[in-house]
C-alpha cells in the first residue's frame, strides 16, 4: 500500500515535470526532441544550401556537402536511414531564430561557435563538436594587385550581414587603423553577386566558404585568397540549450565519426569490423564503440549500434572531409587544422567509455 | 367651516410594470459592452502573461541593457556620425536616419513622377498616353523586390568604375556612386578626384541608395499615377469644356482648373501610397543599403534579443507611418470643400 502510494506520487511528480530525470524503469533518456523526431520519422536540418563543399544542391537535386553529411549521420544514427532528412535553407540572420523556435532540429550550417551564441543569456545554443576549423579570409581579384589588408585602405569590402565575419572585419581594420567601407548583404548569393559585379574590391568570409564559392565563379583563377587569417572560425553544428539530452546525442554522434577515423573504421570496412568485434570478446574498446557490449546507445537515447549506422551512411570524419572539401573535391582544401590529433590536428574525440 | 377638501383627481392609469432588467434597453447595451470589453481585456492579459511567462522560462525576459553596449560593426553610409565603438542605440538611430532619408526623397520623387504620368494619361498625344499605360501596367505588376534587384545588379552595377567612370564637370557617375562637387574641408570648393583608384568628393550618393531610391520611386510612381488619373477623371467633363471655351491651353486647364479640384479625390489615395512607400523601404537590405531594418537585423543576430529588436522595429515603422498619415490627413482637411 505504502509502496503504491509512493509510486503514484513519483508518477504524478514526473507528469508535472517537477522531478528532472525521472525516467522510470526504461533507463533511457527523456528527450522531447528525440521523441518528436522518431515520431515524425524524419530529421529537420537547417543548412546554408548554396555553399559548395558544405551544403548545396547537386546536379541530381540532392543535397551534398560536409554539413549535409553531418545531418545524414545524425538521421542514420537516430532513425536508421540517412535519407530521412528534410533540409531547410537558412540565411545567416534566420538561422538562430529557426533553431530557437524549433523549426529545425539541428543547425548544421557553417556556424562559428562563440561565447555569446553559446551563453544562455545570449543566443542560448548548445554546440556539438567542431566539424571544421576555419579562419576568416579575404578574396580579391588577382588583377587588383592587393597583397595584404593595408592594400584595402579606402576600398569597399563586401560582407554578409549578421555574421561574426562582419565584426572581425571591423575589429581588424580598427586595430590597424585602415579606413574602409563595408557593404552588407543578407545572403551570400547577393554578397558574391556584388563582388563579381565589381561593386567591391574584396569580399571577406570564412576561407573555406571563399574557396567553395570561388569554384562557381566564371573564372576561378582570376581571384586569390590573401594570406591573412583574420580570426578563428570553428564551424560547429548546434542545437538549443532547451534539450540537453538531444544535444548530447548529436555531440556523440559527431564524436563517433571522428573516433571512427581514429580507430580506422571506414564506410567500406565497418561491417567487417563489426563482425570482428562480435567474434573477439577481448576487443573491449571496439565492442563498446560499435555497440556490441555496454549500453552507450541507450544512455544517449539512441540505438546501441548508432556509430555503425552513422559510419555506414556517410563514412568516418576523414572520408567526409576528403569527399566534400578535400583532395577529392573541387575545393581541394588541405586538412590543415582539421587533421586528427595524432597527426597534429585538432580533431579529437573524447573516449567512448 | 372647514374648507372642503378638493376632490380627488381622477385616478391615473397605473404605470406599466417596468420590464425585467435583461430586457431593458437602457441596461442591456451596457452589460453587453462590459462583457465584451472584459473578454478582450482577458484575452490581452492572457497573451501578455503567456509572453512574459515563456520569455522568463527561456531566460529572455525583456531587457534593454544591450542598447548601451558597443555595436562593434561599421555602417557604410551614415548621415549622423557613427563608428563601431558607439552603442547599439546609435547604430539603430543611424539606420533610422538612413530610412527617413530614403523615404523623404522617395516621397517627393514618386509624387512628381506619379503626377506627371497621371497627367500624361489624359494627354492629346496618343503615344504619350499609351506610354503612360505601359509604364503603369508593367511596373505595378512586377514585385518590388525583383525590381530593386534589377535596378541594383543589372543597371547600377553596370556603370564603369575608376578612371572609366562617366565624368561631367563637377559630377562623376561611377559604379561606386554619384560624386558631386561641393565645399569640402576648410570650405574649399572641391570637385570629384580619383585617389588611389577610389573617387572622392564632398557630396557622395552611393549606388545602393540610388538603386533603392530608383526602385521605390518607379514602383510607387506607378500607383500614384493611377491615383492621380482617378482624381482627374473625377472632375466633371464640363470643367474641361468650360476652360477650353475660355481659350485655356490643355496644360493650363489641367494646372489651373482640373488638378486643384481633383486634389480632394487624390489626397486620401495618396496617403495609402505614401505609407506603402515608407514600409517598402525596408527592402533596402536586398541591395546593400544600410537602413533601419538592416541594422536591426545585424543587432538581433549579435545580441540575440529578438523580441526587443522587433519591438523597436515595430515602434519605429508605426511611428513613421502614423506621422505620414497625420500629415496627409491635415492636408486632406485643407483641400476639402468648405461647406458654408
Amino acid at each position: 500500500m505504502f509502496r503504491n502510494r509512493t509510486r503514484s506520487l513519483v508518477v504524478s511528480l514526473c507528469a508535472a515535470g517537477l522531478l528532472a530525470g525521472c525516467a522510470g524503469d526504461g533507463g533511457g533518456v527523456q528527450s522531447q526532441k528525440l521523441s518528436t523526431i522518431t515520431g515524425r520519422g524524419k530529421l529537420i536540418c537547417g543548412v546554408e544550401g548554396k555553399l559548395p563543399g558544405f551544403s548545396f544542391v547537386g546536379p541530381d537535386g540532392k543535397y551534398l556537402g560536409l554539413d549535409v553529411d553531418v545531418c545524414k549521420a545524425v538521421a542514420a544514427a537516430v532513425l536508421g536511414d540517412p535519407e530521412k532528412v528534410e533540409y531547410r535553407d537558412l540565411n545567416s540572420s534566420e538561422r538562430f531564430a529557426a533553431l530557437a523556435s524549433g523549426e529545425v532540429d539541428l543547425l548544421s550550417r557553417n556556424t562559428t561557435m562563440t561565447l555569446s551564441r553559446d551563453a544562455a543569456g545570449g543566443n542560448g545554443l548548445s554546440f556539438a563538436p567542431t566539424t571544421f576549423y576555419d579562419g576568416q579570409g579575404v578574396l580579391v581579384p588577382v588583377a587588383s594587385g592587393i597583397k595584404d589588408l593595408k592594400g584595402l585602405a579606402g576600398k569597399t569590402i563586401c560582407v554578409e550581414s549578421g555574421t561574426t565575419t562582419e565584426l572581425n572585419l571591423a575589429d581588424r581594420m580598427r586595430e590597424q587603423n585602415i579606413p574602409y567601407t563595408p557593404l552588407k548583404f543578407q545572403t551570400s548569393d547577393q554578397t558574391f553577386a556584388a563582388y563579381l559585379g565589381d561593386r567591391c574590391v574584396a569580399v571577406t568570409s570564412d576561407r573555406s566558404q571563399l574557396a567553395g564559392k570561388r569554384t562557381s565563379f566564371p573564372k576561378p583563377d582570376a581571384h586569390t585568397l590573401l594570406p591573412v587569417v583574420m580570426s578563428k572560425e570553428p564551424l560547429t553544428p548546434a542545437t538549443t540549450n532547451g534539450d540537453p539530452a538531444w544535444a548530447d546525442a548529436v555531440r556523440w554522434i559527431v564524436y563517433g565519426l571522428m573516433q571512427a577515423e581514429e580507430s580506422g573504421i571506414t564506410q567500406a570496412n565497418v561491417d567487417a569490423k563489426l563482425a570482428e568485434a562480435k567474434a573477439n570478446t577481448n576487443q573491449a574498446d571496439l565492442r563498446r564503440f560499435l555497440g556490441v557490449e555496454g549500453d552507450f546507445g541507450k544512455q544517449l537515447g539512441l540505438p546501441p549500434d548508432f556509430v555503425v549506422k552513422a559510419v555506414k551512411a556517410v563514412g568516418n570524419y576523414g572520408e567526409i572531409f576528403d569527399r566534400n572539401v578535400g583532395p577529392a573535391s573541387a575545393l581541394k582544401l588541405d586538412r590543415g587544422l582539421n587533421r586528427q590529433w595524432k597527426d597534429g590536428g585538432l580533431i579529437y574525440s573524447p573516449p567512448f567509455r | 367651516m372647514a374648507p372642503v377638501p378638493p376632490a380627488d383627481p381622477a385616478p391615473r392609469p397605473a404605470p406599466p410594470p417596468s420590464p425585467p432588467w435583461w430586457r431593458d434597453r437602457r441596461i442591456v447595451p451596457w452589460v453587453v459592452q462590459a462583457v465584451v470589453g472584459l473578454l478582450v481585456l482577458l484575452l490581452i492579459a492572457f497573451l501578455l502573461g503567456n509572453l512574459v511567462r515563456n520569455l522568463t522560462a527561456a531566460g529572455l525576459l525583456l531587457s534593454w541593457r544591450w542598447l548601451q553596449q558597443p555595436a562593434g560593426f561599421d555602417i557604410s553610409e551614415s548621415v549622423i556620425p557613427f563608428n563601431a565603438q558607439l552603442p547599439y542605440w546609435r547604430a539603430l538611430a543611424a539606420g533610422l536616419v538612413n530610412t527617413i532619408r530614403a523615404v523623404l526623397v522617395g516621397l517627393v520623387g514618386a509624387t512628381l513622377l506619379g503626377t506627371l504620368v497621371g497627367m500624361a494619361s489624359f494627354s492629346h498625344n496618343g503615344l504619350l498616353r499609351r506610354l503612360a499605360r505601359v509604364y503603369v501596367e508593367v511596373v505595378r505588376n512586377i514585385p518590388l523586390l525583383l525590381q530593386l534587384v534589377f535596378w541594383y545588379f543589372v543597371v547600377f552595377l553596370s556603370f564603369p568604375n575608376g578612371v572609366a567612370a562617366i565624368q561631367l564637370p563637377g559630377v562623376v557617375l561611377a559604379k561606386s556612386g554619384l560624386y558631386i562637387a561641393g565645399f569640402g574641408e576648410g570650405l574649399r570648393w572641391m570637385g570629384p578626384t580619383l585617389v588611389n583608384g577610389v573617387w572622392q568628393a564632398p557630396v557622395r550618393l552611393s549606388v545602393e541608395f540610388g538603386a533603392l531610391l530608383t526602385g521605390l520611386i518607379v514602383y510607387s510612381g506607378a500607383f500614384i499615377a493611377e491615383v492621380v488619373r482617378g482624381g482627374i477623371a473625377a472632375v466633371p467633363k464640363g470643367q474641361w469644356e468650360a476652360a477650353s471655351s475660355l481659350g485655356l491651353s490643355w496644360f493650363a486647364t489641367l494646372r489651373r482648373i482640373v488638378l486643384p479640384q481633383s486634389l480632394r479625390v487624390i489626397v486620401p489615395g495618396l496617403n495609402t501610397q505614401y505609407i506603402s512607400l515608407a514600409k517598402n523601404s525596408s527592402l533596402a537590405v536586398a541591395v546593400g543599403y544600410t537602413d533601419l531594418y538592416s541594422v536591426a537585423e545585424t543587432t538581433l543576430n549579435q545580441t540575440g534579443r529578438a523580441v526587443e529588436v522587433i519591438l523597436v522595429l515595430l515602434a519605429a515603422y508605426l511611428t513613421l507611418d502614423l506621422l505620414i498619415s497625420a500629415l496627409m490627413n491635415g492636408l486632406n482637411h485643407l483641400v476639402q470643400i468648405r461647406e458654408r
